[in-house]
């Protein structure tokens, strides 16, 4: 009985090989699902507004969102990473707004160095669960924004609470949003060279 | 009958032609660098990792003297032991980011995996299914080397710039950004390298075990009569196969982050560090299973033997172990509750851990009902293996205390999770090594050990671990932070009880050293099967040790007999 499935030594190996490659395919494939995580996170972050991620919407849509009765208030704080040579703040510390209703919120940016700085902002809300229905029509923080040496300059966000987070369980409690805002250095550039037409563009870490 | 053992004679000497005249009296160079023989390589694996356990041994002596007062007292020394010239204070902190790194790198990639998969996974998987040899006993070579360079290139990293100091100081887990802009120079670089060498290398082992178990069983050694030791190599082969990968991708990324420019886990270019750490912990929770898995495994074979009875539940212990590699995919944001994550995957990732314990509980209760009614001879192996499914329990507990998201946020990095992930690795995995190191010394160096010195070693190790690890419940519990080399003067006695712990600790394994030269120089020679009628897996039918080349006539398991 036992004798009955034993292989022939090149059929061993040709078994042996196709158990081998099977192996190594399932660790090839799950290498892949590695670096695929970084855009499959990106995108599950903008759906689900995991991390506090916002949202993104057109005037359009927008336009179509009725303002209802609840007021909530939206609070707003700005930062830039360490090292970087830029005064950011808000122009207002706090703003009441009903729900549903657009809003303009201003921040301020200044360029403290003798360098042409370009910065991108990064930006969630808090409370997380809040990022889903937080919806910004405009803001500085969809491009990267460049300022000469010594400059200042007012950004605003045009954004409104979706409605429906009033009908979200996870939200009920929910009085107050933060929207908080961090730039980056993207690149500075010394403003004789940029007159020059030389780029001896620096890229920032 | 006959025809088996033809074939299979056929399949050996296939394996390399000239393998006999080469391999029979192969000289000292060709039989250990060249080794293609799994109980070789697996010998190798073993002394591989005594080697780098003593390196990531003193490295926890240093922390351990370190943590003894309050104050820093030594690091200033260690810091130039490893190469800094006056060491200012910034530096003299870098030194300790070194040790705890290069303690937590070492004992999981170089002492605990080569130990339990490499060494006594290669020694006795093939032998306990019947089979001549691994599947392919050539990549097996490699396997091993691959460790051994990553092994140095983790040690070179120590004398190379780390950012404040010499050497890479990101904790085992290389967390973004620290490991990133945050770790200038190539300290942290190397340490990457030593991951992916080592990594390719358990990603080889791990094609091997799989090939081996699924193809290569004797005659009648069905998956389901397979011993649990050999179940325990193939679930955590698959942990391995499936994990593994993902580190490589996000420490590759870090990699690329750190020399190349890019931003995968920088947030100024649209990245995320919370990112690496989903992917870091996909790796790592499985990894936890790899260590102790196999673990499991011995833990069986030694329980069984000394009752002199099967296993009891042998299906439920197998499936068990399948249940907890499968699960143990899906609760790795349990390491992360402090990044800020939801209420509801909080209360997933509580519920999803916490239904570990289930499948672990099966397998500690059907030791223990093996045990029971069982005719119970209490010799070292048997002894290490019960001090194993005590200190496993109460890491275990401890387990399912941290498991919860809400308390978690109090007791996240604090000595409260070094005591747990200790006491079901450092006593959990460790006690099992010694378990099986008791277990099979006498059946690989074909002498016996002191049985006295065996007992002995247990007892000092028992009482010396849990003074080092129970203490830092207590410390964890009221506070006190991981990863720091000074502290309150508040948490001074219990940081006392835990150095001298470990000074007991260390003592125990001067026993074992001692008892390995007594077994070398003195020891009686080992039967083939020297614990008697309850070991009845296939190296008890082999000479001890077993011959350079087994099983050419080819084993056939009786259909009636039991694991």
């Amino acid at each position: 009985m036992a004798s009955r499935n034993l292989p022939a030594p090149d059929e061993a190996r040709r078994r042996n090989r196709k158990v081998g490659l099977i192996g190594l395919a399932m660790a090839l494939g799950m290498l892949g699902m590695g670096f695929a995580a970084v855009p499959l996170y990106r995108i599950f972050c903008q759906v689900t507004g995991y991390g506090g991620t916002t949202q993104r919407v057109d005037s359009a849509t927008a336009s179509a969102v009725q303002a209802v009765g609840r007021t909530m208030s939206i609070r707003f704080d700005a930062n830039v990473e360490r090292d970087m040579p830029w005064q950011f703040k808000p122009l207002q510390t706090t703003h009441s707004i009903k729900v549903g209703q657009r809003d303009l919120a201003l921040f301020w940016a200044k360029n403290t160095s003798d360098k042409v700085v370009t910065g991108t902002a990064s930006f969630n809300v808090e409370p997380e669960q809040a990022a889903k229905y937080f919806n910004k029509i405009q803001c500085f923080c969809f491009t990267s924004q460049t300022l000469q040496p010594g400059e200042a300059v007012k950004m605003p966000v045009l954004y409104y609470v979706d409605p429906a987070i009033l009908g979200d369980e996870d939200n009920k409690d929910v009085e107050q949003i933060t929207l908080s805002y961090t730039f980056h250095v993207t690149a500075t550039k010394d403003p004789v060279a940029v007159a020059k037409g030389l780029d001896h563009g620096e890229v920032g870490s | 009958m006959a025809t088996t053992a033809d074939q299979f004679q056929g399949h050996v000497s296939d394996h390399g032609h000239g393998h006999d005249h080469l391999h029979e009296h192969p000289g000292f160079f060709a039989r250990w660098f060249m080794s293609t023989n799994h109980k070789d390589i697996g010998t190798m694996y073993l002394i591989f990792a005594i080697f780098a356990g003593i390196i990531g041994g003193a490295f926890s002596g240093m922390m351990r003297v370190e943590l003894a007062e309050p104050g820093i007292q030594y690091l200033d020394m260690f810091a130039k032991w490893f190469g800094a010239e006056n060491p200012d204070f910034t530096t003299t902190l870098h030194t300790w980011n070194v040790l705890i790194t290069a303690h937590g790198l070492i004992m999981v990639f170089f002492m605990v995996m080569p130990a339990i998969i490499g060494g006594f996974g290669n020694w006795f998987v093939p032998i306990m299914i019947g089979a001549p040899d691994m599947a392919f006993p050539r990549m097996n070579n490699i396997s091993f080397w691959l460790t051994v360079a990553g092994f140095v290139s983790l040690m070179c990293s120590a004398f190379v710039p780390g950012g404040t100091g010499l050497g890479a100081g990101t904790g085992w887990t290389v967390y973004a950004p620290l490991s990133t802009y945050g770790s200038p120079g190539p300290a942290v670089d190397f340490g990457i390298f030593a991951l992916h060498l080592a990594g390719a290398g358990s990603i080889m082992g791990a094609i091997n075990f799989i090939t081996t178990i699924f193809n290569m069983r004797a005659p009648g050694m069905t998956l389901h009569k397979m011993p649990l030791f050999v179940w325990s190599v193939l679930v955590t082969a698959f942990l391995l196969l499936l994990s593994l990968p993902v580190l490589a991708a996000a420490i590759t990324m870090l990699l690329t982050d750190r020399n190349f420019g890019t931003t995968f886990f920088d947030p100024a270019g649209g990245g995320d560090p919370v990112l690496y750490q989903h992917l870091f912990w996909f790796f790592g929770h499985p990894e936890v299973y790899i260590m102790i898995l196999p673990g499991f495994g011995i833990i069986s074979q030694i329980i069984s033997t000394f009752s002199k009875k099967p296993v009891f539940g042998y299906l439920g212990m197998a499936y068990a172990m399948v249940a907890i590699g499968v699960v143990g995919f899906i609760v790795w944001a349990h390491h992360m509750y402090a990044t800020g994550l939801s209420v509801n995957t909080k209360m997933y990732f509580t519920a999803a851990t916490m239904v570990i314990a289930v499948p672990t509980g099966v397998k500690i209760f059907s030791w223990i009902a093996t045990m029971w009614g069982g005719s119970l001879e209490f010799k070292s192996p048997m002894v290490w293996a019960i001090g194993f499914i005590f200190l496993f329990t109460v890491g275990g507990v401890t387990g399912v205390v941290l498991a919860n998201g809400g308390i978690d946020d109090n007791l996240h990095d604090t000595y409260y999770v070094v005591a747990h992930f200790h006491y079901v690795l450092s006593l959990g995995a460790v006690t099992a090594l010694f378990a099986g190191f008791y277990y099979w010394f006498p059946k690989m160096s074909g002498k016996m050990h002191s049985e006295f010195l065996a007992l002995l070693h247990f007892a000092i190790f028992f009482v010396g671990v849990n003074m080092i690890f129970f203490p830092m419940h207590f410390l964890g519990m009221q506070g006190m932070p991981r990863r720091y080399p000074d502290y309150p003067e508040a948490f001074t006695y219990w940081n006392h009880i835990a150095t001298i712990g470990y000074m007991v600790m260390a003592a125990s394994l001067v026993v074992w050293f001692v008892n390995i030269a007594y077994a070398f120089l003195a020891g009686r020679k080992a039967g083939d099967n020297y614990w008697g009628e309850g070991a009845t897996t296939l190296e008890w039918t082999l000479t001890s040790p077993p011959p350079f080349h087994q099983f050419e006539t080819l084993p056939v398991i009786d259909e009636a007999a039991h694991h």
